[in-house]
């Protein structure tokens, strides 16, 4: 814990997500049951889980969009949600939380480049910026494309661009790398890390037990509860398994036994 | 809230039009139609034209932006771009005024176009000025907006918004006394008119191609209609919510 000082400045807060007990009810149904989890700054933490085992309500619930049933999400020091976290201190500021959506949340009749100069107006960001994370996501040549057209990896990676643009300090990323090809996917990692080396955090959610090696930190979900909050290789010592998918199972097994 | 990001997103939202040029045409042509077919459907009853399709002619806007109004606002639930906008330094005000803004120009246009065709193609008369009628057609496509954005919440599908159209149009068109005179109508019928909104675009509108002089009332008209899409727009905001379940 940190000292009474450091605690007051947001600045100073280590870590940029603090969940607490954090329980989600929807449609009479608890879907997240008394979460806890820390995510460290400047680290790639992987939300992993099957699909359907909460891992979208616990990122909305980061973001601020969820209604929540109980508990404490606290986000750069802030209540998740709050009007701070949403704005701009300055013009160079950086912004504080970005969300990409599993679905990409992008305007389908605009093209690439209208729907970053949108977004770009909103969060105060330039024309060298919007160039900049067009190239970043791998989309610099097609700015004049209709978005309703392009792929859906292409859709989502506009998605991820839009995203970018407030250079956030907090990405939260739910399935950036689904139906992309393992080229692409590869340099989407590379990129996720350059940005964690910058100093952004980011939560990176994902169903494919692949992709765990490539972070920092894992949270591992099912059915709603968190099984385990570790590093990828404090994974691998605890179930004695070298590969994670196998390590996963054997925390599920462990958990139910 | 901010003028920059209330230009942008008007911007935006004119920008989603230019693409959709069939629809543009469309909602400038099918207006001006209708009202071509009207003058000869009453062909030979030159009053009941005029009647009619003069006080229409500030009505069509109405119509048409409660429908696309209601479709877009879907559109923006549906695709997880609200939800984007919602994490964003967006005030719901900078997203309601934006798209006022860009409906309201697209209203004009298609204001202009009817009162173009009716008042100086088709003969209808406009004792006080085309443009009063032009202008009332696009305070009621505001309203129309207004309500739209307001019913948008409640419809799950596209399908489910259409069907407001006839559910909650319709019959505002059947009582505002456009087609019958309010007063020859069953007496608590009468009373319901009183309370829909249109009924009072319908008065201003009947006032301004009316020859008899202009009183306060077409105010006290344009007074009501203004409040009931300030309160459509509030009751809209409350829709448009940061957090969901």
């Amino acid at each position: 814990m940190e000292n009474a000082t450091q605690a007051h400045d947001p600045a100073q807060v280590e870590d940029a997500i603090h969940v607490e007990d954090l329980r989600v009810v929807r449609g009479g149904n608890e879907v997240l049951h008394e979460i806890t989890l820390t995510v460290p700054r400047g680290s790639v933490t992987g939300l992993l889980g099957p699909s359907g085992c909460g891992k979208t309500t616990l990122m909305r619930a980061i973001v601020g969009v969820q209604l929540i049933a109980g508990g404490r999400v606290e986000v750069l020091g802030q209540p998740a949600g709050s009007p701070a976290l949403r704005a701009r201190v300055a013009r160079d500021a950086r912004e504080r939380v970005g969300y990409v959506t599993q679905a990409p949340s992008v305007y389908g009749d605009l093209t690439v480049l209208e729907n970053l100069r949108y977004f770009a107006a909103i969060v105060q960001a330039d024309s060298e910026r919007v160039a900049e994370v067009l190239a970043a996501v791998g989309l610099a040549g097609r700015e004049g494309q209709l978005t309703s057209s392009l792929s859906g990896g292409q859709r989502a990676r506009v998605s991820l661009a839009s995203a970018l643009l407030g250079r956030p300090e907090l990405l939260v990323l739910d399935e950036p790398t689904v139906g992309l090809d393992p080229v692409l996917r590869a340099e989407l990692w590379k990129m996720f890390h350059a940005l964690a080396d910058e100093g952004t955090t980011l939560l990176v959610s994902s169903h494919v037990m692949d992709e765990a090696a490539e972070c920092d930190r894992l949270l591992l979900m099912r059915d709603g509860a968190l099984l385990a909050q570790a590093t990828p290789q404090e994974l691998r010592d605890r179930t004695g398994e070298e590969d994670l998918g196998r390590a996963f199972l054997a925390m599920i097994e462990a958990g139910v036994a | 809230m901010s003028a920059r990001v209330t230009a942008a997103t008007a911007q935006r939202v004119l920008w989603q039009i230019r693409h959709d040029p069939r629809t543009v045409a469309l909602l400038i042509v099918v207006p001006c139609f209708l009202l071509v077919l009207l003058r000869y459907v009453f062909d030979g009853r030159e009053d009941t034209f005029q009647q009619i399709g003069a006080p229409l002619c500030g009505l069509f806007p109405f119509i048409i932006m409660f429908l696309v109004t209601s479709i877009t606002m879907l559109r923006e639930r549906t695709t997880g771009t609200l939800e984007r906008l919602m994490t964003l330094p967006l005030a719901k005000l900078d997203l309601l005024a934006g798209y006022g803004i860009a409906f309201g120009l697209l209203a004009a246009a298609q204001a202009a176009a009817v009162c173009l065709v009716g008042f100086a193609l088709l003969g209808l008369d406009a004792p006080h000025g085309a443009a009063l009628v032009a202008l009332l057609a696009i305070a009621n496509a505001l309203l129309g907006m207004a309500l739209g954005l307001l019913v948008s919440a409640f419809a799950r599908t596209e399908f489910q918004a259409v069907q407001f159209m006839p559910a909650l149009v319709l019959p505002q068109l059947l009582l505002c006394g456009l087609f019958v005179a309010r007063d020859v109508m069953a007496p608590v019928l009468e009373v319901v008119a009183w309370t829909l909104p249109l009924t009072y675009a319908y008065d201003a509108l009947a006032r301004a191609t009316d020859p008899a002089a202009l009183g306060s009332e077409l105010w006290l008209d344009l007074l009501a209609v203004a409040a009931a899409g300030l309160a459509a727009v509030a009751l809209g905001a409350l829709t448009l919510r940061r957090r969901t379940a």
